[in-house]
């Protein structure tokens, strides 16, 4: 983490690396809803229309499988899109050309064409915003050979893996908590990239193992605030991209600690922590001490009303509950 | 046929050499696929085809309007439109056997022939799976300047896609450079299009002020015309165009697809076949201006009968790609 004291919001670490990558390479464009003048709903863009005009952030109908295709073909064909899905669940209209068409291309073409393609969408619940604007479906396209998934957790986390998404030859998907974009962390002005499948280390801790995406993240290292006022050291560790997944360290701190809880915001029946657990499993069955205990949202639709809306996802109390639990503690 | 092409001027003014260049295109594409369903019958090709026979003057006069760079996306029926913008039948029967040699090392199939030095983005198995890949790489070519066009075949099944429409919007919203070639076959699988399709095919183009026009299919001379004027009229900025082909499919759906009489009866089929050939409209017409003759025709003939075989033969002779290439080129 550096240590030059410049902080910036999440939401600004997005555009600052958007507006950097846009400087260095004039084949990047972002396409998508609202993303010009408006700069999204989350005002994630303001400015960028600004400095790169309407040719570079170009604002389309409300056509989402229309331009993540053009944006599919637009990457074969020598440009570098970064397409914007305003809400995670519209992600459901454009799965034809991310499944059957980003995913596959390179494949199916024996390696001849590529997708050098980002789709930056969003993820998380709580913002009182119902069924269809809550949803966080990474697990989705975590699924899908050919396409990377990330999900950064922190400012610095976001700038440094964005640019690494538009760097990268394939089809990367880029997830941003909408409840993080006024989160404050440190960011370098420089330029850096995060690599992918290199797993981070958010807090050490010798007794249990909290693996944490996302949203969970910041969750995970309240809660591993609460336990070690109640003597119990919590290492949280975040995968930072679901595929490709960094396996190696996520297993190395479940032989360390011994017991392990995996977060993510998605739904748990076969998700990112049912895939993460099972790595575990895996691969530190016989250093374990208690099964690998799961954390996710609850299997029901997103509801609206609050005190309904809340129960649903992971919080630093339930979790500080859980990974007591687990290390004999209740 | 809903309205007949104007004679077009570029295609009068072309000569015999070129119109004997198309005739052996469309040969070529006529022989490619009997030789796939040989391949089919005698069990030495894995899974199925979609053939293009009798569709031969739409591919061939479409792609002989565009330069070797442009673009061309394909369909599940692609034979036809990939040897047409250049591929060579040697790589294609390879890739039907699913050998090393393919234009997708065996990984793509009869579905999915893609090949970067003819500009072809690739053949698609999603009915309108590809029309946003055209569009953006049209959106590409306006961006970078570089002249070139995009074309988006597809068969009137797509018609029923919501994505089409979506991107077509976008393409006249933006002037993009893409003609939308729409191969009205008559038959969405098994299915006649007229259960399938409301309105006017036109108007479904028309509704966005995209320039719209229908042509007969089987007629080399008239789709290379009209093709060639739209080319034209998008590469010099004007915008997307849409254009159906009518056009008729010889076989089924797929070469499986054998005892069809409950969806259409083998008349129509004859008819079709005697009296709307591509192949004899194109040679009776070269015969009638005596442009050629009877002996041109069989020796081009005798030739890409030749060099089919041959290309046959390299692929049954080729290796399969060996097991540990299951896992290459996933990620680039």
């Amino acid at each position: 983490m550096p240590e030059n004291g410049r902080e910036l919001t999440f939401a600004q670490a997005v555009r600052e690396a958007l507006a950097e990558e846009m400087r260095r390479d004039p084949r990047v464009f972002i396409i998508g809803e609202d993303v010009a003048e408006a700069g999204t709903p989350f005002k994630v863009l303001s400015g960028l229309v600004e400095e790169f005009g309407k040719e570079r952030v170009v604002d389309t109908p409300i056509s989402e499988a229309g331009f993540t295709g053009l944006g599919v073909g637009a990457a074969m064909t020598g440009m570098r899109p970064v397409v914007d899905i305003m809400f995670g669940d519209f992600i459901t209209l454009t799965m034809d050309q991310m499944v059957n068409q980003a995913a596959k291309v390179h494949y199916m073409s024996g390696g001849a064409w590529k997708v050098p393609m980002v789709m930056r969408t969003t993820l998380g619940a709580t913002r009182r915003s119902a069924a269809q604007h809550s949803q966080s479906l990474h697990a989705w396209f975590s699924h899908v050979p050919g396409l990377k998934v990330a999900l950064p957790s922190t400012p610095y986390d976001a700038k440094g893996l964005l640019k690494t998404a538009i760097r990268d030859e394939n089809p990367v998907v880029f997830f941003e908590d909408k409840m993080m974009y006024k989160l404050k962390g440190p960011v370098p002005e420089e330029d850096y990239t995060i690599p992918f499948g290199v797993a981070d280390v958010k807090r050490e801790g010798e007794d249990i193992t909290l693996v944490a995406t996302s949203s969970m993240v910041q969750v995970a290292l309240g809660a591993a605030a609460m336990l070690e006022e109640s003597g119990i050291s919590a290492e949280v560790i975040d995968p930072r991209t679901t595929w490709p997944l960094d396996e190696k360290t996520l297993v190395e701190s479940a032989r360390k600690t011994s017991r392990v809880i995996v977060l993510d915001e998605g739904y748990g029946r076969y998700g990112v922590t049912a895939e993460i657990a099972s790595v575990i499993a895996e691969g530190a069955f016989y250093d374990l001490d208690a099964p690998v205990r799961r954390m996710g949202a609850m299997h029901v639709p997103i509801p609206f009303s609050p005190p309904l809306e809340d129960t649903t996802v992971p919080t630093e109390q339930s979790v500080f509950d859980a990974a007591r639990k687990l290390c004999g503690k209740s | 046929m809903t309205t007949v092409a104007q004679q077009p001027q570029a295609a009068a003014s072309i000569g015999a050499e070129a119109w004997l260049r198309m005739y052996r295109q469309m040969v070529s594409i006529r022989l490619f696929e009997e030789q796939v369903n040989d391949l089919y019958t005698r069990a030495l090709m894995p899974g199925l085809a979609h053939l293009y026979a009798g569709e031969e003057a739409v591919a061939v006069g479409v792609c002989q309007a565009l330069r070797p760079d442009d673009y061309i996306t394909s369909t599940h029926r692609g034979h036809g439109h990939c040897l047409a913008k250049g591929a060579a039948p040697d790589r294609m029967f390879a890739e039907l056997l699913g050998k090393e040699a393919g234009y997708c090392r065996g990984k793509g199939g009869s579905m999915h022939i893609a090949d970067p030095a003819t500009g072809n983005l690739g053949a698609n198995a999603i009915v309108a799976g590809s029309v946003g890949i055209a569009t953006g790489a049209a959106f590409s070519a306006k961006r970078l300047s570089n002249g070139r066009v995009a074309v988006c075949f597809f068969g009137e099944g797509a018609l029923g896609q919501g994505s089409l429409y979506e991107v077509m919007n976008l393409a006249q919203l933006w002037k993009l450079p893409v003609i939308y070639v729409c191969e009205n076959n008559l038959y969405n699988e098994y299915t006649h299009y007229s259960e399938t399709t409301a309105g006017e095919i036109l108007g479904r183009a028309t509704a966005f002020g995209i320039h719209a026009e229908s042509v007969d299919g089987q007629d080399v001379r008239a789709v290379y015309g009209l093709a060639t004027h739209l080319v034209e009229g998008a590469r010099r900025g004007d915008g997307p165009a849409f254009l159906v082909c009518n056009t008729y499919r010889y076989s089924g759906h797929h070469v499986g697809d054998i005892n069809r009489e409950y969806y259409r009866s083998k008349e129509e089929e004859l008819r079709w076949k005697s009296q709307h050939d591509p192949l004899k409209l194109l040679s009776g017409w070269l015969t009638e201006q005596a442009l050629a003759e009877p002996a041109d025709f069989e020796r081009i003939q005798a030739e890409v009968k030749k060099d089919m075989e041959t290309a046959v033969k390299f692929a049954i002779a080729a290796p399969y790609p060996s097991p540990e290439e299951v896992e290459q080129d996933v990620y680039a």
